[in-house]
C-alpha cells in the first residue's frame, strides 16, 4: 500500500545521521574544501555510527543489519546535506563492501569484509571513471584480458577516491565487450597512483588519477554476476546525496532571503525570489520521491535500471538548478566564499559527471 | 514503511477503471471534442449507474469519522481517488469532467456543511437520474483574488437574496439546467469585511432569478460545460449557507473552511493532469517502438540521442508529479494537513503535463499536429490543469508562503 512513511528504525537512523551532519560535519565543510583535507577525527566519529559495519553480516565481523537501499537513501541525503566531500569520504569503504556483499564468493567475502568491520575506519575505493568525454560504465576503455589463468588490467582511471590510502580498490574494466569488476589490493603491482586530482568541487575529498599498467590479478579477484544492480545502487546513492546538497543550498538561500532587505521589505517578500524558492522546494521533494521509488524497487530485487537512471538524471539536473538559484538569491554575496552557496554549486555540478560510485 | 505499490484492492480497481477508460471513453473521445456543447448522455447514464452512491469520484476530503472508523486499516480513499481520476483522464479528461456526480459543489458541502445539509444536498447523488453539483467562485472581475468577490448575499428574513455574475463554473449548466443539481456560490455578506465576509451558498436548480446565460467555447476539455451564471434577486433559504453565518472581522474563519476544499481538490486536478500526460507518453512510447527507436536508459548523457533525452525527461517529470500527488493524497488519508503538498503537486503537475503534451506533439511531427489522432487534443486538454483550481503561479505563491512561513499579507 502506498506510503511515504519511513519505518521507526529508519527514522531513528536518519535523525542520528542528521544530527551528526548538522553538528559535526557542516561546521568544518568550508575548511575541508579550502584545505583539501578532511580531519581524521570526523572520519572516526562517522565510523562509530556504524554506517559501513552495520550492513556486513556477523560472520564477517559486522552487525548483520539492514542493507536496504531506501535506508541508505535516507542516510545519504542527510550526509550530503552536511557536506558532500565528507559524506563521500566516510562512505567510501562501501565501494568495496557493497559489491563484495552482493556479488562476492564466500572466499572473497572472507578475505575482504573483516577488514571493514573493525574498530577503526578503513578506506576502500573504486576505479570506475575514466578521463574521456565518452565515459560510459557499460562501455569502458580500460580492459581486462585473460592470460594464463590470471587477468591483466590496463587503462586510465580518474576520480579514484582516497587512492593509495584504500585497502582495496574495485577496478572496473571491459572484458569481452562487457564490464567486469575486480577486487584488487591497492598495493598490487601495476596499479599506479599517478597523482591527486585537481577538480572543481568535492575538494575536501582526495581523489586520484590511477594508471593500470598491466596490473596482473588472479581470476579469483573477479566478481561474478550482474553489475547492473551495483550501478543502480550507485545512482540511487548519488541522487540522494544530490537531494541533500540541494536541500542545504535551498535552506541557506531561504533563510538569507528572509534576512536580506531591499526596498523596505525582505527580498523573500518579492515574488521573483519567493517563486524561485518555491520551485526549488518542489523539485527537491520531487527528486527525493523519484529516488525513494528507485531504491524501493532495488530493495524488492527487481530491475530498477529505468527508475534509477531517470532519478539520477533528474537529480543531476535538479541539483545544478537549485544550487545555481541559491547563488543567485544571494546575488553578489553568493559569489563570495564567505558564504557556502558557491561551494554547493561547485559540488552540485559534479553529479552529472559522477557515475558508478557505488557508495550505497 | 515507504512503499510505492498500490494495495491489491486499489490495483484491481485501477485495472477495472482502465478498462472502462479504454473501452468506453477512448472510442468517443474524438466525437465529444469536435461536437462541443453536446452531452454523451448514454455514457453519462452508464457512469451514473456504476458510480452512483460511491464517493470515489467526488475527490472530497475524507472526514475524521471515517478515519477513526478504520483505525485497523488506514483509509486509502484519497490515494484511490487520484488513481481513479488518473485512469479516467487517461481515457479522456473532458469526459471525466462530465461524469454526473457531486463534484466540487459536493466537496464544499462535505467539508463545511452540517449533517442536515449533507443529507439534504448530497443524498440525491445516490438515487434517481444523473445529477451534477458545481462550484461558482470566479467572476468577470476576479479570478485568483477571491477577496475581490462582487456577488452579494443580503439577508431578508429567513432568506438570502443573491445578486451577481459567476463565470467559469465547471458543470454549471448540467447542475442547474440539465439535472436536479445545485451550485455552491461564493458571495459576500459584508464587502467591508474582506475575506471574512465571504460565504458559500447552495443555490438549487430551478431557483427563480438564477440563469445560465452562456456556455464557453474552449481550447480543450470541450465536453465539459463551463457556464456563466447570472443571479438576479435569487432567493434561497437561510440555511442554505454553508458554515457560520456570522462575520468574524479580522479572522478568516469560514473562508478558511471553504479554502480547505482546495487541499482536497488540487491533488484531484493534478491526478487528472497526470492521466492526460500519461496518455501522451504511452502514445509516444508506442510510436517510437513501432519506428524501431529504443530508449536506452543507462546511457551517459553525452551518448543519448535528442529523442532519448526528451522522452526520459517526459517520463521523469510525469512520475515526479505523480509521486508528489500521491503524497498529498496519502497525507489526507492519514488526516495530515497537506496545504503545502497539495499546492506542490498541483503546481508541478500542471506545468509538467503542459510541457509533456507539447513535447509529444513536437516529437510526433505531422502525426502529433493532426486532429485525426488525439495527441493535439491531449495538449489542448492538458493546459487547463495549469490554470484551474489555482493557476500554477497561485500555487507557487502558496508553496512560497508555507516554506517561508509568511502570511498572505507578508507575501502577496
Amino acid at each position: 500500500m502506498i506510503s511515504f512513511q519511513p519505518t521507526e528504525d529508519q527514522q531513528l537512523m536518519r535523525d542520528t545521521v542528521s544530527a551528526f551532519a548538522c553538528e559535526q560535519i557542516r561546521p568544518i565543510a568550508r575548511q575541508a574544501d579550502e584545505s583539501g583535507e578532511i580531519p581524521a577525527s570526523i572520519v572516526d566519529q562517522a565510523w562509530e555510527l556504524g554506517l559501513i559495519q552495520s550492513a556486513i553480516p556477523e560472520e564477517y565481523g559486522g552487525y548483520g543489519g539492514d542493507r536496504s537501499a531506501v535506508s541508505s537513501s535516507l542516510v545519504c541525503e542527510e550526509l550530503g546535506y552536511g557536506d558532500l566531500s565528507i559524506a563521500l569520504h566516510v562512505l567510501v569503504p562501501r565501494l568495496v563492501t557493497y559489491p563484495v556483499l552482493e556479488l562476492g564468493s564466500d572466499d572473497q567475502k572472507k578475505q575482504v569484509l573483516p577488514a571493514y568491520s573493525g574498530e577503526k575506519f578503513v578506506a576502500g575505493s573504486a576505479a570506475v571513471m575514466e578521463p574521456a568525454m565518452g565515459f560510459d560504465v557499460n562501455d569502458l576503455a580500460a580492459t581486462a584480458i585473460r592470460r594464463n589463468g590470471d587477468y591483466v588490467l590496463s587503462g586510465s582511471k580518474c576520480y579514484v577516491p582516497l587512492g593509495p590510502a584504500a585497502r582495496h580498490t574495485v577496478v572496473y574494466a571491459r572484458e569481452d565487450g562487457a564490464t567486469a569488476a575486480f577486487v584488487v589490493p591497492s598495493d598490487a603491482p601495476g596499479l599506479e597512483v599517478v597523482g591527486r586530482e585537481r577538480i572543481m568541487g568535492i575538494k575536501g575529498l582526495a581523489t586520484y588519477e590511477v594508471q593500470l599498467n598491466d596490473c596482473r590479478v588472479p581470476a579469483s579477484a573477479r566478481l561474478r554476476g550482474d553489475l547492473a544492480p551495483i550501478f543502480n545502487r550507485s545512482r540511487v546513492a548519488l541522487s540522494s546525496l544530490a537531494v541533500g546538497v540541494a536541500r542545504a543550498a535551498f535552506e541557506y538561500a531561504r533563510d538569507y532571503a528572509k534576512e536580506r532587505h531591499a526596498f523596505g521589505v525582505a527580498i523573500a517578500q518579492k515574488q521573483a525570489i519567493a517563486f524561485m524558492l518555491a520551485e526549488m522546494a518542489i523539485e527537491i521533494d520531487a527528486t527525493r520521491l523519484l529516488t525513494w521509488e528507485a531504491a524501493w524497487k532495488l530493495d524488492r530485487g527487481e530491475d530498477a535500471t529505468r527508475e534509477a537512471c531517470l532519478a539520477k538524471n533528474y537529480a543531476a539536473k535538479m541539483v545544478l538548478e537549485v544550487t545555481d538559484n541559491a547563488v543567485q538569491v544571494l546575488g553578489g554575496h553568493g559569489y563570495i566564499r564567505d558564504h557556502m552557496v558557491e561551494l554547493w554549486l561547485r559540488n552540485g555540478r559534479g553529479f552529472a559527471t559522477f557515475e558508478g560510485l557505488a557508495i550505497a | 514503511m515507504i512503499d510505492f505499490e498500490l494495495s491489491k484492492d486499489m490495483a484491481g480497481m485501477r485495472d477495472m477503471i482502465h478498462q472502462v477508460a479504454e473501452q468506453t471513453m477512448r472510442p468517443i473521445s474524438h466525437q465529444f471534442d469536435e461536437e462541443e456543447h453536446t452531452d454523451p448522455t448514454d455514457w453519462q447514464q452508464m457512469m451514473w449507474d456504476v458510480s452512483k452512491g460511491s464517493s470515489v469520484f467526488g475527490g472530497g476530503p475524507s472526514d475524521k469519522k471515517e478515519l477513526a472508523a478504520k483505525t485497523s486499516k488506514p483509509a486509502e480513499r484519497n490515494v484511490g481517488a487520484t488513481v481513479t481520476i488518473e485512469e479516467l483522464s487517461w481515457g479522456d479528461a473532458g469526459l471525466y469532467l462530465s461524469i454526473p456526480n457531486a463534484g466540487l459543489g459536493g466537496a464544499a458541502v462535505s467539508a463545511a456543511g452540517t449533517a442536515e445539509q449533507k443529507q439534504r444536498f448530497l443524498a440525491r447523488f445516490s438515487e434517481g437520474e444523473p445529477k451534477w453539483a458545481a462550484m461558482a467562485i470566479t467572476e468577470p472581475g476576479f479570478g485568483s483574488d477571491s477577496a475581490a468577490v462582487a456577488t452579494t448575499a443580503v439577508r431578508d428574513g429567513d432568506q438570502w437574496v443573491l445578486n451577481g455574475t459567476k463565470i467559469y463554473c465547471t458543470s454549471g449548466q448540467r447542475a442547474l439546467d440539465k439535472s436536479d443539481g445545485f451550485v455552491v456560490v461564493w458571495a459576500t455578506v459584508d464587502k467591508s469585511a474582506g475575506r471574512a465576509g465571504i460565504k458559500a451558498f447552495v443555490v438549487e436548480h430551478g431557483t427563480p432569478g438564477v440563469s445560465v446565460t452562456k456556455v464557453e467555447d474552449k481550447l480543450g476539455i470541450r465536453c465539459s460545460d463551463t457556464a456563466v451564471i447570472v443571479l438576479e434577486d435569487a432567493r434561497i433559504p437561510f440555511d442554505n449557507l454553508l458554515g457560520d453565518p456570522e462575520v468574524h472581522t479580522g479572522s478568516k474563519k469560514g473562508f478558511k473552511g471553504v479554502m480547505a476544499t482546495f487541499d482536497a481538490t488540487r491533488p484531484a486536478v493534478a491526478a487528472s493532469a497526470i492521466g492526460i500526460g500519461r496518455a501522451a507518453v504511452d502514445f509516444v512510447r508506442d510510436e517510437l517502438a513501432k519506428a524501431g527507436v529504443d530508449i536506452r536508459y543507462d546511457r551517459p548523457v553525452m551518448k543519448q540521442t535528442a529523442i532519448e533525452r526528451d522522452f526520459m525527461e517526459m517520463e521523469s517529470s510525469l512520475q515526479a508529479a505523480r509521486l508528489l500527488t500521491w503524497r498529498a493524497a496519502w497525507m489526507m488519508d492519514r488526516g495530515m494537513r497537506n496545504n503545502l503538498e497539495a499546492s506542490m503537486c498541483k503546481s508541478k503537475a500542471g506545468l509538467a503535463v503542459t510541457q509533456v503534451t507539447q513535447k509529444a506533439v513536437e516529437i510526433l511531427g505531422p502525426l502529433g499536429y493532426s486532429r485525426k489522432l488525439l495527441v493535439e487534443k491531449w495538449m489542448r486538454d492538458a493546459k487547463i490543469n495549469d490554470i484551474f483550481e489555482g493557476t500554477q503561479q497561485i500555487n507557487l505563491l502558496i508553496v512560497a508562503r508555507r516554506i517561508l512561513d509568511y502570511s498572505s499579507k507578508q507575501l502577496n
